[in-house]
């Protein structure tokens, strides 16, 4: 069964694809995860009935089962069904669902039969369930005939050749790559590694056949060969399922007939040769038990003419924190949040090859037992434009088609960090100054 | 983007007799049939709230004249909510059904086919079988596709109709058909079907299983999870043909998602039970690791089935991923399910060559928040000291600084653990004894009591005051667990047995014993206190070199699983029973369980190994076995529960093609030498069988709560034998 919960647990959309369930399942799930507030598994079996769900906005994506079901395509497919809603209603939210019930049923069933997913290719989807009403009597088979052919075709998520017509031929393509960094009190790495994309929005006519090229010197499947330093080595890389595996096997080419408008032709992972594009350096002290010091670094390590953007540094504080004086901040803003605990620290752009600091002093409240304080690590978020910390660079974007017609290309990298680039904070007690 | 649409306001309770009069209105003037649409879209809204709408059968059936598809739609989805609680009234949707299953737009025949075969009482069904028969052969594959999963709700609801009308032998036909999304919902179909204990049991031969494969490369995602999951049901005979399988699916590896990287990972780990070829078996191990360790930026959800999933992985295929340690530290903001699961691989994976790195992302996460976590992470340092010698010093070091801290949850997991790396290094640690007496207040639970005074009593000879702390523990001895009780009851004998000349420890002894036969209730306190006090009158010297005989020594092995029944629980790779360790049919009812089948090319040692599948005869007699808590779980697991005769009695329905070979050459393992090709983890398996030896090796079992946060599923009723979530 698939259901929808907003945040009080009242069911929004409620599908039984068998009937070994009733509709009163649902209060199971209410009673077990919405109104339990300390959920521990996004997977809860009770007897021989699993739920499993998924947290977006305001909602539970919520599949339910009496099998032993494929976990991973459960997930898989809740997944799939949200981003099918984003493209359809451009946000998913329980204002979004209410609004398009009637259109969400349809897709429920369609995308999933008797618990089978079946053909969940946006493009194609769109082509037969829309928001407009269609009279069936007026729908040409003809039309059906073709709709049918790419729902269950060899290439489901693109339109049949001639549906498709631009007027300028373009595809952009985005590399972006999220670097996650665990860095050590002493700065230095415990793990570095960047999880990348390639998104590309293609809008070619006709059935254009691209092939895809990487740098000269890339090398995927980490130990095979070695790639030398300046090689960009990718641990592994996943690709949409327009990409020809069989071909990817045996000569590392990328060719494909693209799905039209924007989709994530790949994905990679690199561990080796990262380049940090921002560099901390924090010091941390506690002063006796009242205080506790910060004095902390960040330093652009990438060329000057690119610079990091939105660069925001959250340095936690101890629980029992009253205020925090910032001393002096180098560039941009900080603030003290008290409700978070944290200093946020704020600076719009950076240069590379630049350094700015920060030095700021937390009073603490004096308590009677010393309080457990995570330490949680310092976090620091950025952008950098132009840059890729793997190194990878896009060679070309061949596209052939047989109306022989010219296409513009435009490739952007981006990297960026997202809740994991942080650095952790060691624990220097300092003496009171008194008792110096 | 398609316009948005404003129906929220359609969420509001009506009344059933407003919606009649409504829809009775609509009939009279209704322009481009808006009025109908909005009163089917509340009574649609009202459904989904959970209000009883079935009064309205006839009124709602009404508007099937219409011939707007949205009204179609939304009517048959009333009709898959409350045709079942109508069987008199709907004969009258039959003739719509039977135009539809007609029309000549194929989106319209399978909409058709679709909604009938959801509505499984006789009257559709037989008005669905002929229909069915020609969808199966439509010239649409949409339609095609669409009648594959209809004979599979068919089967379900009468499997006898469904085999009767030939619909099984038509599912298979559908296996060679030339569009590659029919192939996957005929297999999908075919597969539920075997799964079901009165099913007709769906086998592969080479010949199909390839032309299977050959429909992956066209399929959908979906598709080709179905067809890599039918892979299974495909049993080499030869080592060459499970190795050319391999070869084929290994680059499916490579797709973007998560769950046709894990079904292929499935296949493949099946396959190699199957495969000769070391040089092969070991690349594709290679291969397996970084997709397994790319599925960890996928989201929260997938990590966690991955994460699972990788904790039996390595314990079946060591060298996977043996390098990558790091990948699984445990980020500051991961979901505490993440975290758990990371924590234990990381224990998995720690070896001497990485044990400082471990260690220090262990003391890391003891000063995080989560209780669970912190205790886990307290705890696995003390595991990573009984397992990595080379890294006890430090890790008895890390130990006696949390100790420090005296937050009392950390210092009572810090003492459990003691206690287990006193016993794996004789002689080595005792010096830390006094610090443990200083936290003794501290001790609350019952597991780090017990432990504490396990500490004093086999230590009592070092203790210079061990008489006075067990002294001051058994003020409370008759409110204590049990658990502690039996500890101190033990505690003191050994103290006597080492002071036997000391006032104290002979009124402390007399007291105890007294205590334990005469005033306890549970039977094992008073039976070994009996014993004790027998053993101590009859001979002092004696009793006390059996209660100070050496212990068998501990090692971590005992929380490993055995290979016969990891090699079965991986047949479950990806779904619920590889989440919780467990096989699907001890917790699931009427799951289908599964076990390596026997043939001439089975690895020698998995052949030692197999565990051999009970299939249960009485479905509906099966109960539900939740095993509960305790060290012993593991190895439950082993033994399948399932009151039935073993393998012979495979239940064979008609269409059995293939007997399945047992015995013959598959009893008698212990000719079977140890894998001779050396598999991966055959110096730890020997290991173990040495440890398998020792009778105790699990009595005392070193973690022994360790296993409580184990995720596992929940017992639903008190009764196996009606249905668990009654409603």
């Amino acid at each position: 069964a698939f259901f929808i919960f907003n945040q009080k647990g009242e069911v929004l959309i409620s599908r039984l694809y068998r009937t070994d369930f009733k509709r009163s399942i649902a209060d199971v799930f209410r009673i077990q995860v919405v109104s339990n507030p300390d959920v521990r598994s996004p997977i809860i079996t009770l007897g021989s009935t699993s739920f499993f769900h998924v947290r977006v906005n305001n909602l539970y994506v919520v599949a339910v089962t009496k099998t032993n079901a494929n976990a991973a395509l459960v997930f898989e497919f809740c997944y799939r069904f949200i981003n099918i809603c984003k493209s359809y209603f451009g946000k998913v939210d329980e204002e979004s669902i209410k609004n398009n019930f009637v259109v969400v049923y349809e897709l429920v069933d369609e995308i999933n039969d008797f618990g089978y997913p079946q053909n969940s290719e946006i493009d194609t989807l769109k082509t037969y369930i829309t928001t407009e009403s269609v009279v069936s009597a007026t729908q040409a088979p003809e039309t059906s005939s073709r709709i049918t052919a790419q729902a269950t075709g060899a290439t489901s998520w693109r339109r049949s050749g001639d549906d498709v017509k631009y007027k300028k031929n373009e595809a952009f393509v985005d590399v972006v790559e999220v670097v996650n960094w665990m860095g050590s009190a002493k700065g230095t790495t415990l793990r570095a590694d960047v999880d990348g994309h390639i998104q590309m929005r293609a809008y070619l006519s006709g059935t254009p056949e691209c092939k895809f090229g990487l740098n000269d010197k890339l090398v995927i499947d980490r130990g095979a060969a070695a790639g030398g330093s300046d090689a960009v080595e990718l641990d592994d890389c996943q690709f949409h399922q327009c990409v020809r595996l069989n071909d990817f096997d045996a000569d590392r080419s990328i060719s494909f007939i693209p799905p039209d408008g924007e989709f994530e032709l790949m994905k990679y992972r690199a561990t080796s040769n990262i380049k940090l594009p921002i560099k901390v350096i924090p010091t941390v002290t506690e002063i006796g038990t009242s205080k506790v010091s910060y004095d902390i670094t960040i330093k652009t390590t990438f060329s000057p003419k690119l610079s990091a953007t939105n660069i925001v540094v959250r340095i936690p504080t101890p629980l029992n924190t009253t205020d925090v004086d910032v001393g002096s901040v180098g560039t941009g803003k900080a603030k003290y949040v008290p409700g978070e605990n944290v200093v946020v620290w704020k600076i719009p752009r950076l240069q590379g090859g630049q350094e700015c600091s920060i030095s700021a002093m937390a009073q603490l409240t004096s308590t009677t037992t010393r309080q457990v304080w995570a330490r949680p690590p310092i976090d620091i978020d950025f952008q950098v434009l132009m840059f890729t910390a793997s190194g990878l660079i896009v060679r070309f974007l061949k596209v052939f088609e047989k109306s022989n017609y010219h296409s513009i290309k435009w490739v952007r990298y981006l990297t960026k960090a997202n809740g994991g680039y942080q650095v952790r904070v060691s624990q220097t007690f300092l003496p009171h100054p008194a008792m110096k | 983007m398609s316009q948005q649409g404003q129906d929220a306001k359609f969420f509001q309770r009506g009344k059933i007799e407003e919606f009649r009069a409504e829809l009775h209105a609509a009939e009279a003037k209704d322009k481009k049939f808006v009025k109908r649409k909005t009163v089917l879209k509340k009574i649609v809204a009202n459904i989904t709230m959970g209000t009883d709408m079935s009064p309205l059968f006839t009124d709602v059936v009404q508007c099937l004249g219409t011939p707007l598809l949205e009204i179609k739609k939304m009517v048959y989805l009333f009709l898959v909510s409350y045709g079942r609680s109508k069987p008199d009234q709907i004969h009258l949707v039959i003739p719509n059904f039977l135009q539809d299953c007609n029309d000549r737009n194929p989106l319209i025949r399978a909409l058709a086919i679709r909604t009938m075969s959801y509505i499984p009482i006789p009257v559709v069904t037989d008005a669905l079988s002929d229909n069915l028969r020609h969808a199966l052969k439509d010239r649409d594959p949409y339609v095609r596709k669409t009648a594959a999963i209809c004979v599979a709700k068919l089967y379900t609801a009468d499997p006898r109709k469904a085999e009767k009308g030939g619909f099984v032998e038509l599912l298979r036909d559908l296996m060679l058909d030339s569009n590659a999304t029919v192939v996957a919902n005929a297999v999908a179909a075919l597969s539920e079907i075997g799964d079901r204990q009165d099913g007709v049991i769906f086998k592969l031969n080479l010949a199909t299983a390839n032309k299977l494969l050959a429909a992956i490369p066209e399929s959908s995602e979906w598709g080709q999870i179905y067809i890599l999951d039918s892979l299974l049901r495909y049993v080499p005979e030869r080592h060459a043909d499970a190795e050319m399988m391999a070869e084929r699916i290994i680059v499916q590896l490579q797709h973007g998602n998560s769950a046709v990287i894990l079904t292929t990972i499935k296949a493949l780990l099946y396959l190699m039970n199957y495969m000769e070829n070391r040089q092969l078996i070991d690349y594709i191990c290679k291969k397996m690791g970084p997709p397994l360790v790319t599925l960890l930026s996928s989201g929260p959800e997938v990590q966690y089935v991955a994460l699972r999933n990788i904790l039996l992985i390595i314990q079946r295929r060591p060298t996977v991923l043996k390098n990558d340690v790091r990948v699984f530290f445990c980020k500051y903001n991961d979901p505490i399910y993440v975290k758990l699961a990371k924590l234990e691989i990381m224990y998995r994976l720690a070896r001497a060559e990485n044990a400082k790195e471990v260690l220090a992302e262990l003391q890391e996460y003891a000063s995080e928040v989560d209780l669970d976590f912190v205790r886990k992470a307290v705890r696995s340092i003390g595991r990573l000291a009984i397992k990595v010698e080379a890294a006890a010093d430090d890790c008895i070091q890390a130990l006696l600084s949390l100790i420090e801290t005296k937050v009392t949850y950390v210092v009572q997991e810090a003492v459990i653990v003691i206690k287990d790396i006193f016993r794996r290094y004789p002689g080595k640690y005792e010096g830390i004894i006094p610090t443990l007496c200083e936290n003794l207040d501290a001790l609350d639970e019952p597991e780090a009591k017990a432990s504490m005074v396990w500490i004093l009593g086999q230590f009592a000879n070092i203790i210079d005051n061990a008489d006075e702390l067990l002294d001051d523990l058994c003020y409370t001895f008759l409110e204590e667990s049990t658990e502690v009780q039996l500890a101190l009851l033990t505690a003191v004998v050994k103290l006597f047995v080492y002071k036997s000349k000391a006032d104290k420890a002979k009124e402390l002894v007399h007291k105890v014993l007294k205590w334990a036969t005469e005033e306890a209730d549970n039977p094992d306190l008073r039976d070994r206190g009996f014993m004790y006090w027998r053993m101590l009158a009859v001979n002092p010297t004696v009793a006390g070199e059996i209660v100070l005989s050496d212990k068998p020594a501990i090692t971590t092995d005992s929380d490993r699983m055995d290979r016969g029944a990891l090699d079965q629980l991986l047949l479950h790779t990806g779904t619920l029973g590889s989440i919780y360790h467990k096989n699907p049919e001890t917790f699931i009812r009427h799951a289908a369980g599964k076990a390596l089948k026997d043939s001439p090319a089975l690895n020698a040692h998995s052949r030692a190994v197999l565990v051999p599948l009970a299939r249960v005869q009485l479905p509906s007699a099966m109960p539900i076995v939740v095993p509960g808590p305790g060290p012993m779980e593991p190895q439950a697991v082993s033994s399948p529960v399932a009151p039935a005769p073993p393998l012979k009695n495979d239940s064979s329905p008609p269409a059995s093609d293939q007997p399945v070979s047992v015995p013959a050459n598959g009893v008698s393992s212990d000719q079977y030498p140890e894998d001779e090709e050396g598999d991966e983890d055959d110096e730890e398996s020997s290991n173990r069988q040495t440890n398998n030896l020792d009778p105790y090796s699990n009595l005392d079992n070193a973690f022994g709560g360790y296993l409580a946060d184990e995720p596992r599923p929940m017992a639903g009723g008190r009764h196996g034998d009606e249905d668990d979530l009654l409603f």
